[in-house]
C-alpha cells in the first residue's frame, strides 16, 4: 500500500508539472488557435539559461533570468507567427512552430552537449517522508508550486481584465475585436505566460531524481501534448485533469512495470499516448473540449 | 454569357491555330483539354530529368550515388505525405511509423533468421513479394488508424498522430523477434527474377553500360528511380481525377465537400491508406539503403523532416515534394562531403556547429521562411518562373483570345497569335461580337488564380 501511495504522490507531482506545460499549450491554442510544437524547445531554452548561470549565481536569480529569456523567446515566435496569422490556417502555423522547434532544439542540444547538466536547485537530493513514504523534496515542491501557479492562473483567468479579454476572444474572436479587445496583445500575453509556465516546469522536470538537463527533456515535455489533448485542447481545466491523469498513469506503469513485462520494457513512456488514443476514440474532442460542430 | 464559353473559345481558337487555317474553322474538331505551353514545358522538363537520372549513375562516384538513393527514397515518402497533409490538409506526424513498417516489414518477410546479440526471425519470401507485402502492411496500419484519423478534426489529428511515432518506437525496441531490437536487423538484398541488386560475386557475369560496371548502388539507383516514377505518376493522376478534387475540397471546406456528396470520412481514410502505402514503399527503399536499420532512425525527427520536405517543396504539389525531398535529404550529405569548404563547420561531437546541426538550421529555417514569404513553396516559385519564361499568365491568354480588345499579336504569344479574331466570333455566342462586351466578360474569370489549388488552400481568409 505504501508503494502505491508513493507512486501516487510521485504521479501527482509529475502530473502537476505536465499540467503546467499542458496549460501553456491550451492558453496559446485558445488565444491564437496555434498548436505550439516549439513548446519543448522553449522549455529547453529556459533550462539551458538557468544551467548556464547557476554555477556562479543564486538559483532564484538564474530562474528569474531563465523566465525572462523564455518569455522573450515565446514572444519572438508569437511575433513572427502573427505576420501570417490572419491568412494562414492552423496546420500552416503548427508547421511553422515545428520549424522553430527544429532550429532552436538543434542549437540548444549542441550547446548543452552530451552530459546532463544540473540546474543546482536549492532542494538538491533531500527527501521528506509523509504518510510513511519517502518522497524527494523536489516532487513536493513541484506540487506546491503547481498548485500556487494554477490557482493564480485560474483566478486571473476569471477575474482580471486580461482573463476576460482572453476568454472573450477565444469565444468569438470577431466580436471581441469589435468590442475593442486587442487580439494581438491578448495573444502576446498568452505566449508569454505559456513561456513562463514552461520555464518553471523544466526546473522540476530535470531536478532530482532525474539525471539532469539534456536533449532528452524534449520527449518528456511532449507528454504534455497527450495531457492537453485528452483534457480537451481548448479547456484550461482539461489541461489540469489531463496532466494529472497522464502523470499518475505513467508513474503507476513505471512502478508496476515488472507486472506489466508482457507489454515490453519502457512501456511507461508510451502510456500517455495509449491513454490519449483510448480517450480520443470515445470522445474525439477530449474530456472537456468543446465539440466541433459545423453548421450548414 | 458566362466564363465557360470564354474558355471554350480559347480551346477552339487554339485548335484553329493548329490546323493552320485561321478563320476557316466552321466545324469545330473534337479536341482534348488544351495543353498550355507551360504544361508542355513541364512534360519536356520531366522527360529530360528522367533521362538525366538514367544516365547519372554512370558518371557519379559512390558518395553521390548514396545521396541520390536517399533523395529518391525520401521523395517517394514525401509524395505520400503530401497527398495526406498537403492535398487533404490532414497534418500527420506519424509518417515515420509507417516508414518503419515498410522497412521492417520487408526485412521480416524476405529476410532470413539471424542476429548475434538478439535473434530475430524471417520468412524468406521472394523479395518482390516481401516488398509488396510490406507496402500492403503499411496500408493496413494506416487503415487501422483511420477510424481515429477520420473522427478527429484538423489539428487534433496532428497531435494524435504523434502517438503512433512513440508507439512505433516502443514496438521497434521491444519486438525483437521481428525488429532485432536496439541492434537492428539486416535487410535482405533485393532481387528480381533471380537477378540480385548487389555487387556481383566473383565469377558472375557483370553488367556493364558504356564500360561502367553496374555495382550494387548503380543497380539500386534504377530500382529506386522506377519506384519513384511509378509513385509520381500515380499521385499525379490521382490528383488530376475525381479523388484529387474531392480531397482538395475536404481540405478547403469539409462541410462544403460533404454537402457536395463527397464521403468525407471514406476519403480521409483512403488518403491515410494511400499515404501510408507510399510511406511503406519509402520504408522498403530506406531499408535497402541502410542495410541494417536501427529503431533510432525512425523517431519523431524523421516525421518532422518529411514535413519539412513537403512544406519547402510546396504543400499539395507533387513535383514540389520531390524538390523538397532533394533539398532536405541531400543537404546534410552535401555538407558532410564538402565540410572542407566550410571552415566554420566543426567535427561532429566536438560541440561546435557540425554538418548535421547546420543542416537542421537550414531546413528548420527554410520551413519558417517559406511559410512566411511563399506558402506555396518551391512549387509556387517554379510556377511563377515558368509563367515568366513563357511570358504570359492564364489571364492574359484568355484576354488574348478575346477579339479586338487585346489582339494576340500584342502579347507575342505564339499559340495565341495564330488565330484571327474572326475564328473566335464564329464559335462564341453572338454577344461576343462587340468589343465592349467581351472586355467586360474576360476579367471576372481570374483563371490564373483558380488553377493553383496548392496555394489557394493556404490563403484562406
Amino acid at each position: 500500500m505504501s508503494f502505491f501511495l508513493e507512486l501516487l504522490i510521485n504521479g501527482l507531482s509529475v502530473g502537476a508539472v505536465y499540467a503546467l506545460i499542458a496549460l501553456g499549450f491550451v492558453i496559446i491554442f485558445k488565444a491564437t488557435e496555434v498548436i505550439n510544437f516549439a513548446h519543448g524547445s522553449l522549455l529547453l531554452l529556459g533550462g539551458y539559461t538557468i544551467s548556464e548561470l547557476t554555477p556562479e549565481t543564486n538559483f532564484y536569480f538564474a530562474l528569474l533570468v531563465g523566465l525572462t529569456v523564455t518569455a522573450i523567446g515565446a514572444l519572438f515566435i508569437e511575433r513572427i507567427l502573427s505576420l501570417r496569422i490572419r491568412t494562414a490556417d492552423a496546420n500552416t502555423l503548427a508547421i511553422m512552430t515545428i520549424g522553430f522547434d527544429v532550429v532552436l532544439t538543434a542549437e540548444l542540444v549542441r550547446r548543452i552537449g552530451v552530459d546532463p547538466r544540473s540546474l543546482v536547485d536549492p532542494w538538491a537530493a533531500q527527501t521528506r517522508s509523509i504518510f510513511g513514504v519517502t518522497i524527494p523534496l523536489t516532487r513536493l515542491v513541484a506540487i506546491g508550486a503547481a498548485v500556487v501557479l494554477l490557482t493564480a492562473f485560474f483566478l486571473a483567468f476569471k477575474y482580471t481584465t486580461w482573463g476576460v479579454a482572453m476568454r472573450a476572444s477565444a469565444e468569438d474572436a470577431e466580436a471581441a475585436t469589435l468590442m475593442g479587445i486587442r487580439r494581438g496583445r491578448v495573444a502576446a500575453v498568452a505566449w508569454i505566460i505559456a513561456g513562463l509556465l514552461a520555464c518553471i516546469a523544466v526546473v522540476f522536470l530535470v531536478a532530482f531524481p532525474t539525471p539532469g538537463l539534456d536533449g532528452s527533456v524534449i520527449p518528456v515535455a511532449l507528454k504534455a501534448f497527450p495531457a492537453a489533448i485528452l483534457g480537451g485542447l481548448d479547456s484550461t481545466a482539461g489541461a489540469l485533469v489531463g496532466g494529472l491523469i497522464v502523470g499518475v498513469a505513467e508513474q503507476l506503469t513505471l512502478g508496476y512495470s515488472s507486472d506489466l513485462a508482457f507489454l515490453g520494457r519502457g512501456f511507461a513512456e508510451v502510456m500517455p499516448y495509449v491513454i490519449m488514443i483510448i480517450v480520443l476514440l470515445i470522445k474525439p474532442s477530449g474530456l472537456f473540449g468543446t465539440r466541433d460542430v459545423s453548421r450548414v | 454569357m458566362c466564363p465557360v464559353s470564354d474558355t471554350k473559345s480559347v480551346q477552339l481558337t487554339k485548335d484553329a491555330g493548329d490546323s493552320g487555317t485561321p478563320g476557316a474553322t466552321e466545324r469545330p474538331k473534337r479536341t482534348r483539354v488544351p495543353r498550355s505551353v507551360e504544361a508542355r514545358i513541364q512534360s519536356i522538363l520531366g522527360i529530360v530529368l528522367v533521362l538525366v537520372a538514367l544516365a547519372l549513375p554512370l558518371y557519379l562516384e559512390n558518395a553521390f550515388l548514396v545521396m541520390g538513393l536517399s533523395v529518391m527514397a525520401a521523395a517517394v515518402g514525401a509524395i505520400g505525405l503530401n497527398l495526406l497533409s498537403g492535398v487533404t490538409g490532414q497534418l500527420s506526424l506519424a509518417h515515420a511509423f509507417f516508414i518503419a513498417i515498410g522497412t521492417y516489414g520487408y526485412a521480416y518477410f524476405s529476410g532470413s533468421p539471424g542476429g548475434v546479440a538478439t535473434a530475430y526471425g524471417g520468412l524468406e519470401l521472394p523479395p518482390p513479394l516481401g516488398a509488396a507485402m510490406a507496402v500492403v502492411l503499411a496500408g493496413l496500419a494506416g487503415l487501422a488508424f483511420s477510424p481515429i484519423a477520420s473522427r478527429l478534426s484538423g489539428i487534433y489529428l496532428g497531435v494524435a498522430s504523434l502517438s503512433l511515432v512513440f508507439l512505433g518506437q516502443h514496438l521497434l525496441f521491444n519486438w525483437e523477434s521481428v525488429t532485432g531490437g536496439a541492434n537492428g536487423r539486416s535487410v535482405p538484398t533485393f532481387s528480381l527474377f533471380g537477378f540480385p541488386f548487389a555487387n556481383p560475386a566473383v565469377g558472375d557475369t557483370q553488367i556493364t553500360i558504356l564500360n561502367v560496371p553496374l555495382m550494387r548502388n548503380e543497380l539500386l539507383w534504377y530500382l529506386f528511380l522506377a519506384v519513384l516514377i511509378i509513385g509520381y505518376l500515380f499521385a499525379r493522376n490521382l490528383l488530376r481525377g475525381r479523388p484529387g478534387r474531392a480531397l482538395q475540397m475536404i481540405r478547403d471546406k469539409q462541410t462544403a465537400a460533404a454537402v457536395m456528396g463527397v464521403n468525407v470520412r471514406r476519403y480521409k481514410a483512403s488518403a491515410f491508406v494511400v499515404s501510408s502505402m507510399y510511406a511503406g514503399a519509402a520504408g522498403v527503399l530506406l531499408g535497402l539503403l541502410l542495410r541494417v536499420p536501427t529503431p533510432g532512425s525512425f523517431g519523431l525527427i524523421l516525421s518532422v523532416t518529411y514535413l519539412a520536405m513537403i512544406v519547402i517543396g510546396g504543400l499539395g504539389s507533387i513535383p514540389g515534394a520531390v524538390v523538397g525531398a532533394a533539398f532536405v535529404a541531400a543537404t546534410p550529405l552535401l555538407l558532410n562531403l564538402y565540410s572542407d569548404f566550410f571552415p566554420f563547420l566543426a567535427e561532429p561531437g566536438s560541440g561546435g556547429v557540425d554538418s548535421g546541426t547546420l543542416a537542421k538550421y537550414l531546413y528548420g529555417g527554410a520551413v519558417v521562411v517559406v511559410l512566411l514569404l511563399e506558402p506555396g513553396g518551391v512549387a509556387a516559385l517554379g510556377r511563377r518562373l515558368l509563367f515568366s519564361v513563357t511570358g504570359t499568365t492564364r489571364r492574359q491568354k484568355v484576354r488574348a483570345a478575346a477579339p479586338v480588345t487585346s489582339p494576340a499579336a500584342e502579347t507575342g504569344e505564339p499559340l495565341e497569335s495564330e488565330p484571327s479574331a474572326g475564328s473566335v466570333d464564329t464559335h462564341s455566342t453572338g454577344s461576343l461580337g462587340s468589343p465592349a462586351d467581351s472586355n467586360a466578360v474576360a476579367p471576372p474569370q481570374h483563371p490564373d488564380r483558380g488553377t493553383d489549388p496548392s496555394t489557394e488552400g493556404n490563403r484562406r481568409p
